[in-house]
């Protein structure tokens, strides 16, 4: 019995059970579950880095989650999408499986690897964390809007050229994440670099290449080549 | 077809700075002189950004998981959820009734054994991954439960549960002994007389692939013009024409009605060869339901049927006298699931006076063994580096000191001095635990040391390379083999560009189609020595295509024309050329199309193997038990470097996956369950960002002259030292050995705490 909550604490958790409630909580817990997880024994949060924990997702205009399909809105890269999908359905199998967007990549499923990364209402956040009923109303950004069609953001393009990748399948993914921290962080570091990324595991093993992509791409990517695509 | 003449005879200069050798070769009429020493590169050894990058730093790059297509059914397979039994009844029913469900078909029938949890029982289709889940999840599946063993102890003790078949999980034992002429009983002798003496036993763990990329394919069945069934099939694979092999003989398709897509893969490291059960529950069901089907494995699956490394027990007596090791004698055995095979690998690379290995492997009830990168290398090599070492700290050496006097090979000289000189090898401490880098504090640094060898130069094998000159002045090559993110395309494109003469922007590469010439699977790290010579050789014979075809509208003969530096030029009149676009220009209507086959290795060449020395400097927290890997050192060498930044990206792989290996992987089996505990990515730990060390990768340049390009395989020869460097290091920081992978804190603890104490 020691694990019970006090007795004016269980009051509030009694109220807590409104399905109303209990979507937003859920909404917050996902959210807070999406954020980058530390993913080393050695990880420490940086006071630069700290984790900020978005408020619960408005729940719009959708009054039923399911059984069975319901219409989601979705604003992905300034449009506006609407999918027939179950309330399970995640964003990232939503973006993956129903929009065809296939940056982002499904690898662990769970929130432990970051392949799946993309920034929601200004936050990075593992798209395989959230349900993609939950994130109606936010302002969604994927790998596939970071820049024009046929061009390449400075990221993108400094990856390229310190050879930031080798299989590429974590790729979008840290691209995302540092596209994310060079808008953050003014001053941008090794230390900041590394603690930003600490969120995305890359197998083949090209991480400092990675830090020193994410340096290049700060100093503004001042004669990166390769930027228009190569058809 | 004429017979080919090999009268004409070039002179290659081989070998490195300070140690140069001639040597000479007899070739073809129509073959180019090899790369060596003397040949001016316009791109070869220079930095060049990978020709996929941006396709992949930008999300673009479409991956066979990122195939999708209208109508397209997503597929699951319903695994044992037991470590060792008998199906007694499989019910599909309940999935074929759930609406949505398009196919189901059965990998195991009644009767059938299943030997490990996540064994493949049936699979299930339907028109989105989450109806399949459900799918997958009403199909019942009973079984005779067996007892099960899925440690080798367990599995190796008389009595075990039978893992699969026979009366023993015992594999025979192979015993070899070498020199052959030496008896045991001089073994046994050497090893008494010896003047250094270590008998140790050293454990390595199970280790899986954890390739981002799971496995799997997307198939989708077509009918060609005349109505006949065509199957496509984008998979995830190291060996695009071995999946291709493999539908073919699943399916009873000739090659013709088949064709497998790999533009994109990420990651294998040797899991991911041959039609795997995923691809071929694709092309089944696709063929059952009438649509595409997807199935790629799931990160629990991955780890559970996805392939590992197998384990090692190492028991090992080595002895060495005035400087010279004269004996070791090991007996090493592990587990490679229920297929067994384990064999680890101590590479000699040390001259070993005599020495016996007697080697089984234990079946067990989990997942098989797959090829990992260097398949039973990075194990042996964790038990061989740190023998050395203990047995150069018996004689007062210095270990670097004492490989030198065990090792012939020439270039390790050359690159241990330069990796001593990049991390200072002079602040060693010369006693383990005790000096200036240990420090007096609990925190306490030393450095330690690792070799490697390799001797892959790639094989003729039917690889064969399409060029593609366009009147626009657009280059093609083509090849139907896989890039596995060691930048395969990238240096087909470069040693093409280079012996053709055009611009590097001009050349595209299509790799991935096995409708293309064919091209080896990556395993082995056979892909680069092969494709290259394989690019050149083709790059060669479209520079004399095209040069025959423009010729006649020049009206100058096609002998006395060359290419260079994006200009075709007439050779005694060089102030007479054309650039490439404006020479292109001059077929018109016409392509010039060459598909040549690569050419055979050399027997003249310089060195049958590749080298590779690792330093590592750590750091151990004797209060924690923690090891903070500080700096790494890596000089390797694999013939010519076409792509220097490619060439180092390798080496930093290798490294990083060896700190892997060495301190955090590994598959926890629960004995009591079967079950594999931590089949995920936050339990089961590969490094992330904060671990990483500073790495200071070197491509020490080398003429090999085994093929025409001169280049040899990389990818694995990078990976073999890491972990005996980075035990060494420990062990020079403490003063005591962890003989275990991975070398987490509480071993590191309780080594200490055996020695007496933290400090």
């Amino acid at each position: 019995m020691t694990d019970s909550p006090a007795n004016d604490e269980r009051e509030d958790l009694q109220n807590a059970f409104s399905r109303r409630r209990f979507l937003q909580t859920l909404g917050a817990a996902a959210a807070v579950s999406a954020a980058p997880a530390i993913a080393n024994a050695n990880a420490k949060t940086s006071e630069a880095e700290k984790i900020t924990i978005p408020p619960a997702t408005p729940l719009g205009e959708v009054k039923n989650f399911g059984p069975g399909e319901v219409d989601v809105k979705l604003k992905i890269n300034g449009i506006v999408r609407t999918l027939r999908i179950e309330p399970r359905v995640t964003l990232l199998d939503a973006l993956r499986d129903r929009l065809d967007m296939t940056g982002a990549k499904k690898v662990c499923d769970r929130g432990g690897c970051g392949a799946c990364t993309i920034i929601m209402n200004g936050n990075l956040m593992y798209s395989c964390m959230l349900l993609a009923v939950e994130c109606q109303g936010a302002e969604i950004e994927t790998i596939e809007g970071i820049a024009p069609e046929g061009e390449f953001s400075t990221v993108s393009s400094a990856f390229a050229k310190c050879d930031a990748l080798q299989c590429g399948f974590c790729t979008p993914g840290f691209v995302m994440t540092i596209t994310h921290h060079l808008r953050n962080e003014k001053n941008p570091t090794m230390e900041s670099v590394k603690q930003s990324c600490r969120g995305n595991l890359c197998r083949c093993g090209t991480y400092n290449r990675i830090f020193d992509a994410a340096l290049l791409a700060a100093t503004g990517g001042a004669g990166l080549p390769n930027t228009t695509e190569k058809k | 077809m004429t017979k080919k003449n090999y009268d004409r005879e070039e002179t290659l200069k081989l070998g490195f700075a300070g140690n140069v050798v001639e040597k000479k070769v007899k070739l073809a009429d129509d073959q180019a002189k090899p790369w060596d020493l003397d040949t001016k590169f316009q791109y070869a050894g220079k930095h060049i950004p990978r020709f996929d990058g941006l396709a992949k730093a930008s999300g673009r790059a479409k991956y066979s998981y990122d195939m999708n297509f209208p109508g397209m059914l997503h597929a699951r397979i319903v695994r044992a959820n037991i470590p060792n039994g008998k199906i007694t009844d499989i019910d599909v029913s309940g999935a074929e009734a759930i609406p949505g469900v398009k196919a189901t078909m059965l990998l195991k029938k009644v009767g059938d054994r299943v030997r490990f949890d996540g064994e493949g029982v049936a699979a299930v289709c339907a028109t989105n991954l989450e109806i399949a889940e459900d799918a997958m999840r009403a199909v019942v599946v009973t079984y005779e439960k067996m007892a099960h063993a899925v440690i080798v102890d367990d599995a190796s003790k008389d009595g075990a549960p039978i893992v699969d078949k026979g009366d023993t999980n015992k594999s025979p034992e192979s015993v070899n002994i070498n020199p052959r002429e030496v008896s045991e009983d001089e073994i046994n002798k050497r090893f008494a007389a010896a003047d250094a003496k270590v008998e140790a036993t050293y454990r390595t763990q199970v280790q899986t692939h954890s390739a981002l990329e799971t496995h799997g394919g997307v198939a989708k069945w077509d009918k060609d013009s005349s109505g006949n069934p065509t199957l496509t099939v984008w998979a995830s694979t190291q060996g695009s024409f071995s999946v291709l092999d493999g539908l073919c003989g699943n399916l009873k398709l000739d090659r013709s009605q088949v064709e497998v897509i790999c533009e994109y893969m990420g990651g294998g490291f040797g899991a991911k060869f041959g039609a795997d059960q995923p691809t071929l529950v694709a092309a089944n069901l696709a063929k059952k339901a009438g649509a595409p089907v997807k199935c790629m494995l799931n990160r629990k699956e991955e780890h559970l049927a996805g392939g590992n490394r197998p384990d090692s027990i190492h028991h090992v007596r080595a002895g060495a006298t005035d400087g010279k090791i004269v004996v070791f004698d090991v007996t090493n055995y592990g587990t490679g699931g229920y297929t067994g095979g384990a064999g680890a690998r101590n590479i000699m690379i040390y001259d070993m006076g005599a020495s016996r290995k007697v080697e089984y492997a234990v079946k067990t009830n989990c997942g098989p063994a797959t090829a990992m990168r260097a398949p039973g290398h990075p194990q042996g090599s964790f038990v061989l580096e740190q023998v050395v070492d203990e047995l150069a700290e018996k004689l007062n050496m210095d270990p670097i000191e004492f490989r030198l006097k065990n090792d012939r090979y020439p270039m390790r000289k050359a690159q241990y001095e330069k990796a001593m000189e990049l991390i200072d090898w002079s602040r060693r401490n010369k006693k383990g635990g005790e000096g200036a880098l240990a420090g007096t504090g609990p925190k306490k640094r030393g450095l330690g040391v690792g070799a490697s060898t390799w001797g892959q130069n790639g094989n003729r094998d039917g690889t064969a390379m399409a060029v593609i000159i366009n009147a626009d002045g657009g280059v093609e090559v083509r090849n139907g083999c896989q890039d596995i993110g060691t930048g395969t395309r990238t240096i087909i494109g470069i040693c093409a560009a280079e012996a053709l003469g055009c611009p590097l922007e001009n050349m595209k590469v299509r790799l991935g189609h096995t409708r293309d010439p064919y091209g080896p699977a990556s395993g082995g790290s056979v892909t680069a020595p092969t494709v290259t010579a394989a690019a050149k050789d083709a790059g060669h014979a479209a520079k004399l295509a095209f040069l025959d075809k423009i010729s006649k509208k020049l009206s100058v003969d096609a002998a006395k024309l060359d290419i260079s530096l994006g200009k075709v030029f007439v050779k005694d009149d060089p102030a007479k050329s054309w650039n490439w676009h404006d020479a292109c220009k001059l077929l018109g209507v016409e392509t010039v199309e060459v598909t040549k086959e690569r050419s055979d290795n050399f027997r003249a060449n310089f060195s049958g193997q590749v080298g590779g020395v690792q330093i590592a400097e750590v750091e151990v927290d004797t209060e924690t038990g923690v090891v903070r890997v500080i700096k790494v050192v890596a000089v390797h060498d694999a013939g010519l470097v076409i792509d220097r930044l490619t060439f180092e990206s390798q080496i930093l792989g290798g490294v990083i996956q060896g700190m892997s290996f060495a301190l955090f992987e590994n598959r926890v089996m629960d004995r009591k369950s079967g079950k594999m505990l931590n089949n995920n990515l936050e339990s089961y730990k590969i490094p992330g960002s904060l671990d990483m060390p500073e790495i200071v990768t070197v491509a020490f340049d080398i003429s090999n002259g085994h093929n025409s390009a001169g280049v040899a395989g990389l990818g694995e020869p990078t990976v073999i030292p890491t972990a005996g460097a980075i035990a060494n290091a420990i062990a020079n920081a403490t003063g005591v050995r962890v003989r275990s992978l991975p070398m987490t804190p509480d071993k590191v603890l309780a080594a200490l705490a055996a020695k007496g104490g933290s400090r």
